[in-house]
């Protein structure tokens, strides 16, 4: 007996004998074999939601299940490669179809003609649990991929290969369970993407996650293996933040999920990544990144898809025992996709027709973020990074509400900030990060007065805001001279430390040793500014507060002597 | 957008069928116990007066099939009409022979020329493969200073005009087809593609005649109005020239007409661009109707609503139209958008424009503010953002001082409004030197850089030297998103200062 299509109705499609089917089963719907998934079943029928365009599809075609769950591909040809929503190679397909993206087109995720270097790390005989390393493989020059024993196997190795050129499809080991039982084992295994990839355990995240932008770096910083959410209205600089992080953070491993967002910023990141160079390994950025492109004119329900096929790849990274960082861009339209499902299935909406169950999903999503101790013993992390659409820049729309719940740092893009061109429109006093009391100790080691200057940044910012409303009722005359020279001080703040241009060879990275040297001189020359007598008219020019707002631009990261000495550096 | 499969053949013979068992509403019709009926198909429905009328198949459960009638559903009855399933999806003709028609919100003709010929095209297109676009970054100059030189345009971008009612969005739009051009001299590297080989290297003296010849040679423009009036339609029909084709959507043709005006319209783009091989810009107007008529017809289903009653799948659905703009891989032609919208009430934020940002790559907006100053273009430079910029500017582009340029005056045009608030309220007595500087900069701006005549033509090197005439009124050590090298080499525009009143 086997199924057909009975009802069609956009990507929600319903076909007859249930029974043949199980939970998030992947399922080929209709003669050219459209992807689907199994997302509610009755007794005489069974729902799916297919994941391409449902066209010319009729009553009647066949309904065929894989037998398995919804599942990505995981071994070595994740790099550098671009993938849509349900991982399908999207540079593989264009060979294949053209330049559109064909309905029913199948093309197998990883590259199984390729050969590998397979170099193994255990013998024949070595007793193995699940998640173990039996070798690697030198991916790119950048990043070593480990072989990893699917985690739910364990038992002795029979056999291993020797060091030696593989495809995907040629076994490198076999495993004898305690049953007997001889598995053979590949350099991929299949994960469902729904489901979270088993760790021995969770650790609590205590190291930065340097992205070598200031204001977040050192206001409001995100760990290694924590999650953080970047809500703006657009226009606010929301994906080149995102950009900026997938190029400059210090992870091993970058995961960016263009999901529903712009085709042409996708091309962008493919004509950049492979272009521009990895500050800490010299390499392009393209040999760390996997990009998964579900773009807005892409299929919906595969958008909703796209968020866990790339934090299940950002799981198995993590799992080789990496520094992983996966951006999302973005997840309100994940939630969207989200909705629009539910809406098809007729299930009672909660708020602004967003299904009840969008805040346990969010919060599943962030969960999976953590840094953790490796089935193998090693430890890697998980960074989660989310940027959030709200309608309107409304704050308080379900989808920013329920991820401020569930991220630890929460970097809020300011329109008027925006406007007047100041990137990274991070708002400095409605931003917030919970890790910054934790990382503080490791800013502290590299640099003894960090704390003290960056507290005096803080309260003066928090100041200088106070008396911009009491300037608004009463212009500057209602101001002492300290009072004004506070707000020249702000300017200087936020110029020369806040604001990173892009575009700024010497500036659009900053290592920590650059961002704690610049804060120490700024704050310097802001107490300097504060302590002393000169009338605030003329202290821009006694203080050098011009050249000391282009200081960031004029020395690089390999600079640190010359900020230090400023102003004697100075060329003027 | 649509990379072109091969032109779809003719379906199987249309299935033809009598009776209609039941209609609901406006816009819904219900024929049962047919099979083989595919989810999209087209439908032609022949009513007892003999009047044709379009629609698509939105359902399929079972043998029922429901149809959604584009012209509506009053006058059906049950028995009597004859309702044809065309066996493929909604598609237009297209062969070279459009350009120059006009049409009607359907692509059919209304310019009494002959029905169109060639090969069939599906008029939703199909997604392009990211891996298969070509990043857009080559400058077009609109001669239009606050947009070249603060919100640059590049060929294969999508740019929206967010206007508002009563405000000259249409002028500016005829504007900038007119005067949009590549100034392939700017780069060298531009010069060694065979594209732009073909066309003589100009400069800024060529006159005027000179320059629109050599326009006409490279933009074709697909004008799509969707729900606009009569003489807005007439007028854009009029004062656009050279090679066109458009899409007339009135005010008062059925609404449902309105989904289909701007997929035909781009699937005629895609056609000029990808196969034919040329530059089209595409303009659309009105985007707020299509957004309301996809809101009546999202009703009249009972999809449940979301924003202001928009259905969840706006979003999905704008989309689906704004990205099909862009640049392929290997092939030489190129679709810039630039749809237009009224922002109900002026309210950015307004699902509509909301939408529109989210998915295009950026927006001029227009100011009612300026527009009551007597200010032409009306361009609010602020909320003005172009994207695809970045990359679009700059040495070997425009010129190397462009974007450090575009950022100051930016960050001195926000402290100058900032500066114009305070007075609001505490008047300009009690401000600073700097303060004051800082206004007359603001005002000068308006006034000299963004304002300028309906056909009034600046070079990016006029629009740029302009700004840094403009800095000029502010005290040097304000200028601290320059570089002191960039200083140093404009100074002496710097030490003219902004010029008179005329300039």
């Amino acid at each position: 007996m086997s199924a057909h299509t009975t009802q069609i109705s956009g990507p929600l499609v319903v076909c007859d004998h249930p029974a043949e089917f199980a939970m998030g089963d992947r399922v080929a719907v209709g003669d050219v074999g459209l992807v689907g998934e199994v997302i509610r079943i009755t007794p005489h029928a069974c729902y799916l939601q297919v994941y391409e365009d449902t066209t010319e599809l009729k009553v009647g075609e066949p309904v065929t299940g894989s037998g398995g769950a919804l599942s990505v591909e995981l071994g070595p040809g994740l790099l550098a490669s671009v993938f849509d929503g349900i991982q399908r190679p999207l540079e593989l397909l264009r060979e294949r179809a053209g330049d559109g993206i064909q309905r029913g087109i199948q093309a197998p995720a990883l590259d199984r003609t390729r050969r590998w270097t397979f170099e193994p790390a255990l013998k024949q005989g070595a007793a193995v649990n699940g998640g173990a390393v039996l070798g690697q493989v030198k991916e790119t020059p950048a990043i070593t991929h480990k072989i990893l024993l699917p985690p739910h196997l364990n038992g002795t190795l029979a056999t291993i290969a020797d060091r030696g050129e593989y495809c995907l499809e040629e076994p490198i080991a076999s495993v004898r369970d305690a049953g007997g039982e001889t598995h053979p084992v590949y350099m991929f295994q299949r994960w469902p993407v729904r489901i979270r990839r088993p760790v021995s355990e969770r650790l609590s995240p205590d190291t930065p996650l340097v992205t070598g932008q200031r204001v977040i770096d050192t206001l409001f910083p995100i760990a290694k293996g924590g999650s953080a959410a970047m809500p703006g209205g657009f226009g606010t600089g929301k994906t080149v933040t995102q950009h900026n992080l997938a190029k400059w953070c210090d992870a091993d491993v970058i995961i960016y999920i263009g999901c529903g967002e712009r085709g042409n910023e996708i091309t962008g990141v493919l004509q950049d990544f492979p272009q521009l160079r990895d500050p800490r390994t010299e390499r392009p950025l393209i040999e760390r990144t996997v990009m998964i492109a579900n773009t807005s004119n892409m299929p919906v329900a595969a958008r909703e898809a796209s968020i866990y096929t790339g934090i299940t790849i950002a799981e198995y990274f993590r799992d080789q025992g990496l520094d992983v960082a996966l951006l999302a861009d973005s997840t309100s339209r994940w939630a969207e996709a989200l909705r629009e499902i539910s809406g098809r299935l007729e299930e009672m909406p909660a708020e602004e027709g967003f299904p009840a169950y969008l805040p346990s999903r969010t919060a599943e999503f962030y969960e999976r973020a953590g840094k953790v101790r490796t089935l193998a013993g090693e430890t890697g992390s998980l960074t989660a990074i989310g940027a959030v659409s709200p309608p309107g820049g409304d704050f308080s729309e379900p989808v920013t509400l329920h991820t401020q719940r569930f991220v630890k740092a929460f970097w809020m893009l300011d329109r008027n900030l925006a406007y007047a061109r100041f990137f990274p429109a991070i708002h400095p006093l409605d931003s917030y990060s919970e890790y910054a009391g934790e990382l503080a100790q490791w800013w502290q080691n590299l640099e003894q007065t960090w704390h003290e200057d960056r507290s005096a940044l803080v309260e003066l910012l928090l100041e200088a805001d106070k008396l911009k409303g009491v300037v608004r009722i009463m212009g500057e005359e209602g101001l002492s001279e300290r009072q004004r020279k506070m707000l020249l001080a702000e300017r200087v703040i936020k110029e020369g430390f806040l604001q990173q241009s892009a575009f700024s060879p010497n500036d659009r990275f900053a290592s920590p040793q650059k961002q704690a040297a610049l804060l120490s001189v700024i704050m310097g020359q802001v107490r300097r500014l504060l302590g002393d007598e000169t009338p605030a008219a003329q202290a821009t020019r006694h203080f050098q507060l011009d050249a000391l707002i282009r200081l960031k631009d004029e020395q690089s990261s390999k600079e640190i002597e010359a900020i230090r000495a400023w102003p004697n550096t100075n060329p003027r | 957008m649509a990379e072109h499969e091969p032109p779809l053949e003719r379906g199987p013979d249309p299935v033809i069928y009598t009776e209609l068992e039941r209609i609901e509403g406006p816009l819904v019709a219900l024929v049962t116990a047919l099979p083989g009926i595919g989810y999209g198909e087209a439908v032609e429905v022949v009513d007892r007066a003999g009047g044709r009328r379009h629609g698509r198949v939105v359902l399929l459960d079972g043998d029922k099939v429901t149809i959604e009638l584009f012209q509506g559903t009053t006058g059906l009855g049950q028995d009597g009409e004859r309702t044809r399933f065309l066996g493929r999806p909604i598609s237009v003709r297209l062969d070279k022979n459009i350009l120059g028609r006009h049409l009607n919100g359907m692509g059919e003709p209304i310019d009494g020329g002959p029905p169109l010929t060639g090969a069939l095209y599906n008029i939703n297109g199909t997604p392009l493969n990211p891996t298969a676009r070509s990043y857009p970054q080559d400058f077009i100059q609109t001669g239009v200073s606050a947009i070249d030189a603060m919100s640059a345009l590049v060929r294969g971008q999508k740019l929206p005009i967010f206007s508002s009612s009563g405000l000259p969005h249409d002028q500016l739009a005829i504007q900038l087809a007119q005067q949009a051009r590549i100034r392939p001299e700017l780069s060298r590297q531009e010069l060694s593609r065979p594209e732009l080989n073909r066309q003589e290297v100009s400069h800024p003296d060529v006159s005027r005649e000179e320059r629109s010849k050599e326009r006409e040679g490279e933009l074709v423009v697909v004008f799509a109005a969707i729900g606009v009036k009569h003489d807005v339609a007439v007028r854009f029909a009029r004062e656009i020239a050279g090679q066109t084709v458009s899409f007339i959507n009135l005010a008062d043709d059925p609404v449902m007409e309105r989904l289909l005006t701007p997929r035909v319209a781009l699937t005629t783009a895609e056609y000029l661009a990808f196969e034919l091989g040329l530059h089209v810009l595409v303009i659309l107007t009105d985007m707020t109707v299509y957004g309301e008529a996809l809101r009546e017809v999202a009703t009249a289903r009972g999809d449940i609503p979301s924003r202001k009653g928009y259905p969840g799948y706006l979003y999905s659905d704008l989309a689906s139209l704004f990205e099909r703009a862009g640049r392929i891989k290997g092939k030489p032609g190129s679709i810039t958008q630039i749809p237009i919208l009224t922002m109900p009430n002026d309210d950015i934020t307004h699902p509509i424009p909301d939408l529109t940002g989210y998915i295009t790559e950026g927006q001029i907006v227009l100011s009612r503010d300026l527009f009551r100053q007597r200010i032409y273009p009306p361009i609010n430079l602020l909320p003005s953002l172009s994207r695809l910029m970045g990359d679009g500017v700059g040495e070997g582009k425009t010129r190397a001082d462009h974007h450090p340029l575009m950022d100051q005056l930016y960050a001195a045009y926000a402290r100058a409004e900032e500066v114009r608030m305070m007075t609001r309220i505490v008047g300009e007595e009690d401000l600073t030197e700097t303060d004051r500087a800082y206004l007359a900069f603001g005002h000068a701006l308006e006034h000299q850089f963004i304002a300028q005549g309906e056909s009034q033509e600046r070079d990016i090197e006029q629009s740029l030297d302009l700004g840094w005439r403009l800095l000029g009124g502010l005290p040097l050590e304000e200028l601290t998103r320059l570089s002191r090298q960039l200083i140093d080499d404009h100074r002496s525009l710097l030490e003219q200062g902004p010029p008179g009143e005329q300039p």
